[in-house]
C-alpha cells in the first residue's frame, strides 16, 4: 500500500516536474524570440498557469485526501470562492514580504508581482489543493509531526524547498558579474522554480528512505 | 556579585583582540620605506660628453630655463572645470568659468598648454601635495595621517629650491606648514580644515599675492587656494556658488597673468579632482583627472597644442619644474620629465637633443634611486630590477654612441632626426617601466605577522565561545581561566622585556604585547583543558552517558545551526568585494530572514498554538495563542524599520547608477524654504517625540516618581537639551547671507548651543554615575504622622473645609485598603520603579548618547537614529516575546540568535546613518560640531568624527545589557500600569510576583555570570565578522580591489570593533554601577 502510494507520489512529482520544463521549451516553437531570460515575463505567467492547472488536474484525479462526506453544490462554490480569495490574499502577503526583504518599492511592480504569483503557486495553491481553504490544517501540517499522510509530507519539503530556493536566488543579485540572469527577479524566480523541482524529485525519495521512521497517526 | 574578575575578563578577551588587530595591521598596512638621501648639484649627472661650460651660472643639471616659477594650485580642480567649450551651449555651474585659461591657449599656441593631471590615488590634499613635491607614491597608510601631517622627511622639491638658495614665498593652505617647517623665505598659512569657510583662505591669498609677485622678492611662489575643494564638500560641484568661486579663480589668472614678467613660468595646477558629490580621496576616475595649464611669456612649445589635451602624471610635474629652475631632481622622485617643454624655440635636431639631455638626467637619477632603494630595501622584484637596469644601460650606451656621431656631423638630419627619436622614446620606455614597478610593489605585506594576527584573533573568537559555554560563579572558573592566563602573559611580557633589556635592542611594544597575548591564550587553553570537569566524567568509563550526551550535544549543535548559520553566511559575504559593496543591503536582508526563521522554528516546534489542540474550529486562527498576533505585529514593525532604514543610505562609486539619499545633506544645502521649514519641523518634533517616548516608558515603570537629581535631570534637562539642539539646527540651517547683522551673533550662537548641548549632556552622564538610582521609596512603617496637613488658625470659611474633609476621606480610605489587602496593617515600605532600575540608567544614558549623535550628524539623519531606537525597541520585544513562547529553562542565558540580530541591527544602522566604509564618505563635518576654526589638538576632532562614523556601534553596544534584563522588565503584566513594586522586608515575604529585575538580585553570582556569558557572546560574534575581513584582506590582498574595497573595510571593521568593544565594556560597568548603588540603598533601607 504505501510502496504503491509513494509510487504514485513520484509519478505526480516527476509529471510536475516534467511541465515546468516544458514551460520554459515548448513556447519557443510557438513564439518567436521566447526565452526565458530575455521574455522572463510571459514564462513566469507561463508557468504559473500551467503548474496551477496540472496540480488541480492531479488533484482531481488522485483525491489524496479522502474526504468521506459528501458535500452540496453551493458548498463546492463557496470552498473555491474561499481558495480563489486565499491564493489572491497570499499573492499580496508575499509581495508585501518580498518588497520588505529589499525588492524595489515602485519600479518594476509587475515583475515583483508575478514572482509573488509564481511563489504562491508553489507554495499555497498546493496547501489549497490538497488541504483546503483550511488554515487549522495547514498550522498543523508545517509543523513538527504534523504530517498525516506521504502527500503532506511531500507538501512540507516541497513547500519549504520552493521558499529556500528563492531565498537563495537573491544571492547572486549583487555579484558584479553583469549577467541577463541577475536582473530582478529573474534568479529570485529561478532559483523558487529549481527549489520546487528539486523539492518534487526529494520529497518520494527522503519517504522511501525514512519509511519505517514515518508512521502517520490518523487524527 | 563578582563585578571586578568579569570586567576584568573581558577586558582581557578585549586586549587580546586589539593585540591580534595590532599584530595584523602591522603586517598589512605598510609605509613604503623613505630614503634619507638627497640630490645635490655636484652629482655627477651632466653627460661627460656634453660642455659643462654650456650650463650657465646657477644651473644644476640641465641649463636653467626660467628664473622665476608661480604656482597655482587651486584645490580640487577638476579637468572638466578647467576645459573651455565654446560650443557648449547651456554650460552647467562649473563649465566654461575659467575662459582666461582658453583666451591663453588660443590666442598664444606656442606659450600655453592644457594637461590632463593625472593623480595618484589616495585623492586627499595631503597626500597629493606630497606626491607633487618629492615624485614618489605615497603609500595607503598615509591616509589615516590626514590630521595631522607631519613634516616630509624625503628629498623634496622645496629642500631642493631652498639647498640651492632659492627664495621660496607661500600662501594659502596651512597643511603646507606641517610639511614644510621652515623651508619658507616668506609665507602666509590661512587655516584650512574648516570645510564650510569658502572665502578665508582664497580672500587672504588674493590680500597678498599681487604685491609679493610686483616686490620681486622671490624665485618660486606658491599659492594654494581652497575654495573650489570646500565649494565641493559644501555643495557640490553642481551649485551656483561653483560658479562664483571658478569666476573668480578665473579673475584671479588673469590680473596675475598681467604682474608676471618674461622670465616666470606659471604652472595652475589641481591636486586631485572630485565625485558628483563633491568628494575625494578615492581613485575614480573623476577625483583622479585633475588639470594642469602651463604657460610663460617667452615661447614654451616648439609646436602647437595637439587636438586633445595630452594625459600627464602628477608626479612628472617635479623633475619637469626641477630641470626648468636648475636645480636637482629630488632623490626619490619617480616621475618623467615633460620633454615638450624643454624644446625651446631652436630647429628639430637641437630641440631633440636638448629632450634627450633631460630624458638623460632624469633616467640616471631615476637608475640611481631604484639602485639604492633595492640595497635598503627588497620590495621590487629583482628580475624586474634587472630587466630595468638592461633597458637603462642600453638607452646610455646609445645615447653615448649618438653624442659621439652629433661631434663629428657624419649624420644627415632626417636620420638623425629618427634615431633621436626612438632614443627619446627608449628612455620614456625605461622611465615609465620603472613608475609601474614601483606602483606595483609598493603595497608590500609581512606575511607572518599577517598570518600571526589572523590566529592570533582567531583563538580569541575561541576562547571567547568556550569561556561563555562554560562560564561559572566559581572561584576556581576564574583562577584556572583569568588568572593563571594572565599570570603566563605577564610572565612573557616580562621575559620579553628582560631580553630586551639585555640584547639592547629597541622594545617592539606590539610584538611583545602579542607574544603576551598568546602566551595568555595558550595559558587559558591548558588550564582549560586540565580543569574541565566534564572531560574527566567522560573518561570515567560510562559508555551509556556518554551516547546520551553525545545525541544531546549534536541536538545542541543543531539548535546553533540556525543562528550561526546566518552568522557564516554574514562572514562568507566579507570574502566578496560585489557583497562588500553591497553590504548596506546584505545585513538587513539577514536581519530579516534571520527573525523570520526565529518564527518558522517556533511554529515548526509548536511554540505557537495552544498545546491542548483545537477546540473551536469556526474561525481558522483559534488554536494560535493570542500573543501570536502581538508577536507578528512587532516582526512586520520590524521589517518595516529595516525596509524604511534603506532610504538613508551613502552611495559607494562603484554603483554607479546609485544616488545618495536626500535626507544626507545638511538642511542649510536645501534652496527650497518651504520645504526646509517643513523638515526642520519635522526633526524637532521627533527629537521631543523621542524625549516623550523615554519619559513615559520611565514613568510607566514608575522610575520617573522619586526627586533625586537624576530624575529632575530627566524631567528637565532632557527638554532642555532638545530645546538646544532645535536652536542649533535653526542656526546652522539659516542661510549664510540673509542674516546680515546678525553673522557675528550666528557665529557665536553656533559654538555656543552644541556646547550646551555638550554640557548638558555630561552633567547628565556624571548625575547617572554618582546616583543611578531612580527608585522613589515610599516608607510607610512610621504612619503616624499627622493624618492632615497642618493648617493655621480655625478654620474661618468653608474653603478650608474643602480642604480638609477630602483628605481625611482619602487617608482613611487608603488605610482600609491597606488593611484589607495585607490582612493587617503591616508595615511596608513601597519602591517605585525598582522592578526596573537597572534599564532604567541604561535608556536615560542611551538617549543623552543619542542626543550627542544626532546633533554629529546632519539634521535629517535624526529620522534615521529614530528608527533606530525604534527598531532596537522592536528587537527586544520580539526577543522577550520569542523566550516566553519558547519556554526556556535559562533565564539568565541571552540566546545567540539575539545577540547575533543585535549586532546585524549595528551594522545595518551603520549604514542607515549614512555611512560606507570608505574614506571619502566620512562626515567630516562633524568635527566642525561647536567648533567653528581649527582644532589646536587633533585628539578632539578625531573623536567627534569617529562618534559620528560609529554612532550605530556605540549605541547598540551600550544597550547589550538590555538583551538580558528587558525580559525581566517585561515580566509585569500590562494590565497593572504604575502597580509598585512591593519589596518586603525581611519578615514580610509574601509579595513575589512582580519581581522583574529584582530577581537577578536574589542570585548575584547568576547575573554576573550573565553578563559575563552576554558581554563573551557579543565579543564572539564582532570578532567572528572581524575574522572574517581580517582574513579576506589576508587572502585577496592581490586582489584588484584590495586598496578600493577589502583595506578599508578591515580598518572600518577593526576601528567598529575596537569601539564596539569600549562601549560594551562601558555598558557592562554601567549596570555594575547600578547594581552597587542598589546594594547600597538596600543596607540603607535595613539600617533605618
Amino acid at each position: 500500500m504505501k510502496e504503491a502510494e509513494i509510487r504514485r507520489l513520484l509519478a505526480a512529482n516527476l509529471l510536475c516536474v516534467f511541465t515546468i520544463v516544458l514551460t520554459a521549451v515548448v513556447p519557443a516553437f510557438f513564439w518567436d524570440g521566447f526565452t526565458i531570460l530575455g521574455t522572463h515575463l510571459a514564462w513566469l505567467c507561463i508557468c504559473s498557469v500551467c503548474v496551477s492547472t496540472l496540480n488541480i488536474i492531479l488533484h482531481l484525479v488522485l483525491k489524496p485526501n479522502l474526504t468521506p462526506k459528501r458535500s452540496s453544490f453551493a458548498h463546492k462554490i463557496s470552498r473555491f470562492l474561499k481558495c480563489c480569495i486565499y491564493f489572491f490574499m497570499s499573492c499580496i502577503l508575499f509581495h508585501a514580504i518580498i518588497v520588505l526583504y529589499g525588492a524595489p518599492l515602485i519600479e518594476s511592480v509587475t515583475e515583483t508581482f508575478l514572482f509573488a504569483v509564481l511563489l504562491s503557486t508553489f507554495t499555497t495553491l498546493q496547501c489549497l489543493c490538497m488541504l483546503g481553504p483550511n488554515i487549522q490544517a495547514w498550522i498543523r501540517v508545517f509543523s513538527k509531526n504534523g504530517a498525516m499522510s506521504i502527500w503532506e509530507s511531500s507538501l512540507q519539503i516541497t513547500t519549504i524547498c520552493s521558499i529556500l530556493g528563492a531565498w537563495f536566488g537573491a544571492f547572486p543579485i549583487p555579484l558584479d558579474w553583469d549577467r541577463p540572469w541577475q536582473v530582478w527577479p529573474i534568479s529570485c524566480s529561478l532559483g523558487a522554480t529549481f527549489g520546487y523541482m528539486a523539492g518534487l524529485i526529494i520529497a518520494p525519495l527522503w519517504i522511501h528512505w525514512n519509511r519505517k521512521q514515518l508512521t502517520y497517526k490518523s487524527r | 556579585m563578582q563585578r571586578w574578575p568579569v570586567l576584568l575578563f573581558l577586558a582581557w578577551v578585549c586586549f587580546l583582540f586589539f593585540a591580534g588587530i595590532g599584530l595584523f595591521m602591522s603586517g598589512f598596512l605598510l609605509t613604503r620605506i623613505e630614503l634619507a638621501s638627497s640630490s645635490s648639484c655636484s652629482d655627477p649627472f651632466v653627460p661627460p660628453s656634453w660642455e659643462r661650460q654650456s650650463l650657465p651660472p646657477g644651473s644644476c643639471w640641465a641649463p636653467q630655463r626660467f628664473s622665476k616659477a608661480v604656482l597655482v594650485i587651486i584645490d580640487a580642480l577638476r579637468f572638466e572645470f578647467a576645459h573651455f567649450n565654446p560650443a557648449k551651449a547651456s554650460p552647467r555651474p562649473y563649465e566654461n568659468k575659467l575662459s582666461f585659461l582658453h583666451h591663453l591657449v588660443t590666442s598664444q599656441p606656442r606659450h600655453a598648454r592644457l594637461y590632463r593631471f593625472r593623480a595618484d590615488p589616495p585623492t586627499a590634499t595631503m597626500q597629493r601635495i606630497k606626491g607633487l613635491t618629492t615624485g614618489s607614491l605615497p603609500t595607503f597608510i598615509d591616509v589615516g595621517s590626514n590630521f595631522a601631517t607631519y613634516a616630509i622627511q624625503e628629498d623634496n622639491l622645496l629642500a631642493q629650491l631652498v639647498q640651492n638658495g632659492r627664495r621660496v614665498i607661500f600662501m594659502g593652505d596651512d597643511t603646507w606648514e606641517g610639511l614644510f617647517p621652515k623651508k619658507f623665505f616668506r609665507s602666509y598659512f590661512f587655516p584650512s580644515f574648516n570645510v564650510k569657510d569658502l572665502h578665508t583662505v582664497d580672500d587672504g591669498i588674493l590680500q597678498h599675492l599681487y604685491p609679493t609677485v610686483d616686490s620681486g622678492e622671490w624665485d618660486m611662489l606658491i599659492a594654494h587656494f581652497l575654495g573650489v575643494d570646500h565649494c565641493g564638500h559644501k555643495h557640490g560641484p553642481d551649485h551656483a556658488e561653483m560658479a562664483k568661486k571658478l569666476t573668480q579663480m578665473n579673475e584671479m589668472l588673469r590680473s596675475l597673468v598681467e604682474h608676471l614678467g618674461n622670465d616666470t613660468l606659471l604652472l595652475v595646477a589641481g591636486d586631485h579632482g572630485m565625485t558628483e558629490t563633491g568628494d575625494h580621496g578615492g581613485d575614480s576616475e573623476k577625483e583622479v583627472n585633475a588639470a594642469l595649464f602651463v604657460y610663460s611669456k617667452t615661447p614654451l612649445f616648439g609646436t602647437g597644442p595637439p587636438e586633445e589635451p595630452e594625459a600627464v602624471a602628477q608626479v612628472n610635474l617635479v623633475p619637469t619644474v626641477a630641470l626648468l629652475l636648475g636645480v636637482p631632481i629630488p632623490y626619490s622622485n619617480i616621475g618623467e620629465v615633460m620633454a615638450e617643454l624643454f624644446s625651446g624655440d631652436g630647429d628639430a635636431v637641437s630641440a631633440a637633443l636638448q629632450q634627450l639631455l633631460v630624458y638623460h638626467i632624469n633616467a640616471k637619477q631615476v637608475d640611481r634611486f631604484l639602485h639604492s632603494y633595492s640595497l635598503v630595501a627588497q620590495d621590487l622584484p629583482a628580475e624586474q630590477l634587472q630587466h630595468l637596469q638592461d633597458l637603462f644601460s642600453g638607452a646610455v650606451e646609445e645615447h653615448a654612441q649618438l653624442l659621439a656621431q652629433v661631434q663629428r656631423p657624419t649624420l644627415v638630419p632626417p636620420e638623425l632626426e629618427s634615431r633621436l627619436g626612438s632614443l627619446i622614446g627608449r628612455f620614456q620606455l625605461y622611465l615609465r617601466e620603472a613608475r609601474a614597478v614601483c606602483t606595483q610593489s609598493w603595497a608590500r605585506f609581512h606575511p607572518l605577522r599577517m598570518v600571526g594576527g589572523c590566529t592570533l584573533i582567531a583563538a580569541s573568537c575561541l576562547l571567547c565561545y568556550m569561556a561563555s559555554e562554560l562560564a561559572t560563579a566559581s572561584d576556581s572558573f576564574y583562577r584556572s581561566c583569568l588568572l593563571y592566563p594572565l599570570l603566563w602573559g605577564l610572565v612573557v611580557a616580562v621575559l620579553l622585556g628582560l631580553a630586551h633589556a639585555f640584547t639592547q635592542n629597541g622594545l617592539d611594544l606590539l610584538l611583545v604585547s602579542s607574544w603576551a597575548a598568546a602566551a595568555s591564550q595558550l595559558g587559558f587553553f591548558w588550564h582549560w583543558w586540565g580543569w574541565h570537569p566534564k572531560r574527566a566524567r567522560l573518561v570515567g568509563s560510562q559508555p551509556p552517558l556518554a551516547n546520551v550526551s553525545l545525541r544531546q550535544r549534536l541536538q545542541a549543535w543543531l539548535q546553533l545551526a540556525f543562528p550561526m548559520g546566518i552568522l557564516l553566511f554574514r562572514c562568507g559575504a566579507m570574502f566578496s568585494d560585489s557583497f562588500v559593496v553591497a553590504e548596506a543591503r546584505v545585513a538587513p536582508f539577514l536581519l530579516a530572514s534571520l527573525v523570520m526563521l526565529l518564527i518558522g522554528k517556533l511554529h515548526w516546534d509548536g511554540r505557537l498554538t495552544v498545546p491542548e489542540g483545537p477546540k473551536q474550529q469556526l474561525l481558522g486562527f483559534s488554536s494560535y495563542r493570542r500573543e501570536i498576533w502581538y508577536l507578528l505585529c512587532l516582526v512586520a514593525m520590524l521589517l518595516v524599520c529595516v525596509r524604511l532604514s534603506s532610504f538613508f543610505h551613502q552611495c559607494r562609486e562603484e554603483i554607479p547608477q546609485c544616488r545618495p539619499s536626500l535626507f544626507l545633506s545638511p538642511l542649510a544645502s536645501l534652496r527650497n524654504t518651504r520645504a526646509k521649514n517643513l523638515f526642520y519641523l519635522l526633526c524637532v518634533a521627533l527629537l521631543a517625540g523621542l524625549v516623550c517616548a523615554v519619559r513615559s516608558w520611565l514613568r510607566h515603570y514608575g522610575n520617573l516618581n522619586s526627586s533625586d537629581p537624576l530624575v529632575l535631570f530627566v524631567r528637565w534637562g532632557f527638554p532642555l537639551v532638545v530645546l538646544c539642539i532645535a536652536c542649533y539646527w535653526a542656526v546652522a540651517s539659516s542661510a549664510d547671507d540673509s542674516l546680515g547683522k546678525l553673522q557675528e551673533l550666528v557665529q557665536v550662537a553656533v559654538v555656543a548651543f552644541p556646547w550646551a548641548v555638550y554640557g548638558l549632556a555630561s552633567v547628565g552622564l556624571l548625575l547617572l554615575l554618582c546616583n543611578p538610582m531612580t527608585v522613589f521609596a515610599k516608607d510607610t512603617r512610621e504612619s503616624a504622622g499627622s493624618i492632615v496637613t497642618p493648617y493655621l488658625g480655625v478654620p474661618s470659611s468653608e474653603v478650608d473645609f474643602l480642604h480638609v474633609i477630602p483628605q481625611i476621606y482619602k487617608r482613611m480610605q487608603e488605610s482600609q485598603k491597606s488593611c484589607l489587602e495585607r490582612g493587617g496593617c503591616r508595615a511596608t515600605v513601597a519602591a517605585y520603579g525598582l522592578g526596573s532600575v537597572y534599564s532604567a540608567a541604561l535608556v536615560i544614558a542611551l538617549t543623552l548618547l543619542g542626543f550627542l549623535l544626532m546633533l554629529l550628524h546632519s539634521e535629517r539623519l535624526s529620522l534615521a537614529f529614530l528608527l533606530l531606537f525604534l527598531e532596537a525597541f522592536v528587537l527586544l520585544h520580539i526577543h522577550t516575546r520569542a523566550r516566553g513562547l519558547a519556554g526556556d529553562a535559562e533565564p539568565f542565558s541571552v540566546p545567540w540568535y539575539a545577540v547575533i540580530s543585535w549586532l546585524l541591527a549595528a551594522s545595518q544602522f551603520f549604514y542607515s546613518t549614512g555611512h560606507q566604509p570608505i574614506f571619502p564618505a566620512i562626515h567630516w563635518n562633524a568635527a566642525f560640531v561647536g567648533f567653528h576654526l581649527d582644532h589646536s589638538t587633533n585628539l578632539l576632532p578625531a573623536v567627534l568624527v569617529g562618534a559620528n562614523t560609529f554612532a550605530s556601534h556605540i549605541l547598540f553596544a551600550v544597550s547589550c545589557p538590555l538583551l538580558l534584563l528587558w525580559p525581566f522588565v517585561c515580566e509585569m503584566p500590562s494590565s497593572q500600569r504604575k502597580k509598585p513594586k512591593k519589596e518586603p522586608r525581611e519578615e514580610l515575604q509574601e509579595v513575589e510576583e512582580h519581581m522583574m529585575e529584582m530577581r537577578l538580585r536574589e542570585s548575584p553570582e547568576k547575573f554576573s555570570i550573565a553578563l559575563l556569558q552576554l558581554g563573551l557572546k557579543y565579543l564572539f560574534v564582532l570578532g567572528t565578522q572581524l575574522l572574517a575581513c581580517v582574513c579576506a584582506a589576508m587572502i585577496l590582498r592581490r586582489h584588484l580591489m584590495v586598496w578600493k574595497v577589502f583595506a578599508p573595510k578591515f580598518l572600518f571593521e577593526s576601528l567598529g570593533f575596537v569601539v564596539s568593544s569600549i562601549c560594551l565594556l562601558l555598558g557592562i560597568s554601567l549596570v555594575m554601577r547600578v547594581d552597587c548603588a542598589v546594594s547600597t540603598w538596600f543596607s540603607q533601607l535595613q539600617l533605618r
